[in-house]
């Protein structure tokens, strides 16, 4: 059996080293093998760039070789995927390579696309690559005051970014002694100020004790210079604008007609592609009606792992994605909350503490081992 | 109707009915229908407010089985 992974971020990843771990006869007996396609040869910690855009971690934090994080059992190889033939199960790369597989597993992501509302790209500050996050660090740094608005785009990943990035500008501006000077303006696409009903009834109480005001059913149409104007008709003014922008999947599922925006329609509970059997797809790439979110794609990944595992031994797969989503939420102010939910349970985030900030903290630097499949 | 786009957002905390409803109504072109599928309580109210907001028009809206459909058309 032939295994082919494509995309080595956090879902790629993880599926991987599980399938590595669980196939370790087989792959020694040359029975199964496991290929990983990547675009990079490094991985990045994407979480971090909230942090580099407000000047807490440095970006030499962010990476590590892919390579290194990959069970030496899989074949990796540096070398995008162009074309999916899917009806005759090959896949062509950049460097013009056809591979066979038995199995897919395609894992490739989202990216924002501020492109996607005119003059967003042009007139705000964002964090979600690197190069964006250090040139927002650069312009919060010679800000000296004045109206700061913060708007999202749908969909989104990591949904907890509108808020953490919300938190951590409080915190950067006090630090700078310029939070006197500066009116925060908090804007959110639904009904209230966050999708997740108890954490929207916290966030917005504590937005009130900050003086940050905010508006909800607020989605970006327009940017023009110094304002953001909305579809329901409304505008917000700014000196300094920060987006969370819409995503999309990435150009080659579009361009290969396997989903529209680049999601690829999946099965909830199976996570194969829908229409095939033999095609999987976790992480940010699926339409899936959950969040696009690192806990996200290693929980798909723990499933699947165990699932391709079993086809492979003994033909069938042996358990279901619950839908289960777990979501550090930091809080500024050295605190920090959790979200844990599935398709069945809705979430119960408990007071912020400065003990999960910690724990946060030291999850930043243990993710590379969560990555290689220890913890 | 057969092209109706389906949005399947049953059982979803986040990002929820109403976030998945625009994200699939900037997908689609003008026109275009869609079926919303909620088992969230609030939709029944918060997605009118919103289609009604921006100048869509809710086709139909119905429950069946403890599911609400919200059929709704992208007008502009
Ligand atoms: C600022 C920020 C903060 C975040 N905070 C959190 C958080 O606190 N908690 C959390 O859980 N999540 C968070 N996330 C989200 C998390 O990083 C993503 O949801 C997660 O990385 C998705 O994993 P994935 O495997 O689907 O995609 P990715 O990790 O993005 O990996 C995609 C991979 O596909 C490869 N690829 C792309 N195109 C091709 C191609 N054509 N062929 C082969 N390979 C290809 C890429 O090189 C990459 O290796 C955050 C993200 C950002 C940007």
């Amino acid at each position: 059996m032939h295994i082919l992974v494509v995309g080595g971020g956090m879902g790629g990843t993880i599926l991987a080293n599980n399938l590595a771990r669980r196939l370790s006869g087989e792959l020694e007996q040359g029975s199964s093998k496991i290929t990983m396609l990547s675009a990079s040869d490094k991985h990045m910690y994407q979480p971090g760039l909230l942090y580099v855009a407000v000047g807490k971690m440095s970006t030499t934090e962010l990476y590590r070789d892919q390579k290194s994080l990959l069970e030496p059992s899989i074949d990796f190889h540096v070398d995008p995927v162009e074309k999916f033939d899917l009806d005759n199960n090959s896949v062509t790369t950049k460097s013009g390579k056809k591979i066979s597989y038995d199995i897919l597993c395609i894992a490739t992501g989202s990216r924002g696309n501020a492109a996607g509302i005119p003059g967003l790209a042009e007139h705000a500050c964002q964090f979600y690559t690197e190069a964006d996050a250090l040139a927002m660090y650069k312009k919060l740094q010679k800000f000296e005051g004045g109206k700061v608005v913060v708007a999202t785009g749908v969909p989104h990943k990591c949904p907890m970014s509108p808020l953490e990035i919300t938190f951590f500008l409080i915190d950067y501006f006090k630090k700078r002694g310029i939070w006197d000077k500066v009116d925060l303006h908090y804007t959110y696409p639904i009904g209230r100020v966050h999708s997740l009903e108890p954490v929207a009834n916290w966030a917005a109480p504590e937005f009130d004790k900050e003086g940050v005001t905010y508006e909800t059913l607020f989605n970006m149409k327009e940017v023009v210079p110094g304002k953001v104007i909305s579809e329901e008709d409304s505008s917000a003014e700014f000196d300094l604008l920060v987006t969370v922008p819409p995503h999309k999947g990435q150009q080659v599922i579009e361009d290969n007609e396997l989903g529209a925006g680049g999601f690829i329609p999946t099965d909830k509970k199976k996570l194969n592609m829908e229409g095939r059997e033999n095609v999987f797809v976790l992480g940010d790439t699926t339409n899936l009606p959950i969040s696009k979110a690192g806990s996200t794609a290693h929980f798909e990944a723990e499933a699947l792992g165990e699932n391709i595992a079993a086809l492979v031994q003994q033909g069938e797969p042996v358990r279901e994605y619950d839908g289960k989503v777990f979501c550090f939420i930091e809080a500024g102010d050295g605190k920090a909350t959790y979200a844990m939910f599935d398709y069945n349970n809705p979430p119960n985030p408990q007071a912020p503490t400065s003990g999960l900030h910690w724990f946060k903290t030291a999850y930043n630097r243990m993710y590379w081992a969560s990555a290689r499949g220890i913890i | 109707m057969s092209d109706r786009i389906l949005v399947d957002a049953k059982n979803t905390f986040c990002p929820g009915p109403l976030m998945e409803l625009i994200s699939n109504m900037k997908m689609a072109d003008v026109g275009a229908e869609l079926e919303l599928l909620s088992t969230d309580e609030g939709s029944a109210a918060d997605i009118p407010e919103w289609v009604n907001k921006v100048g869509h028009e809710i086709i139909e809206s119905f429950k069946e089985d403890d599911v609400l459909h919200i059929i709704v058309k992208k007008v502009k």
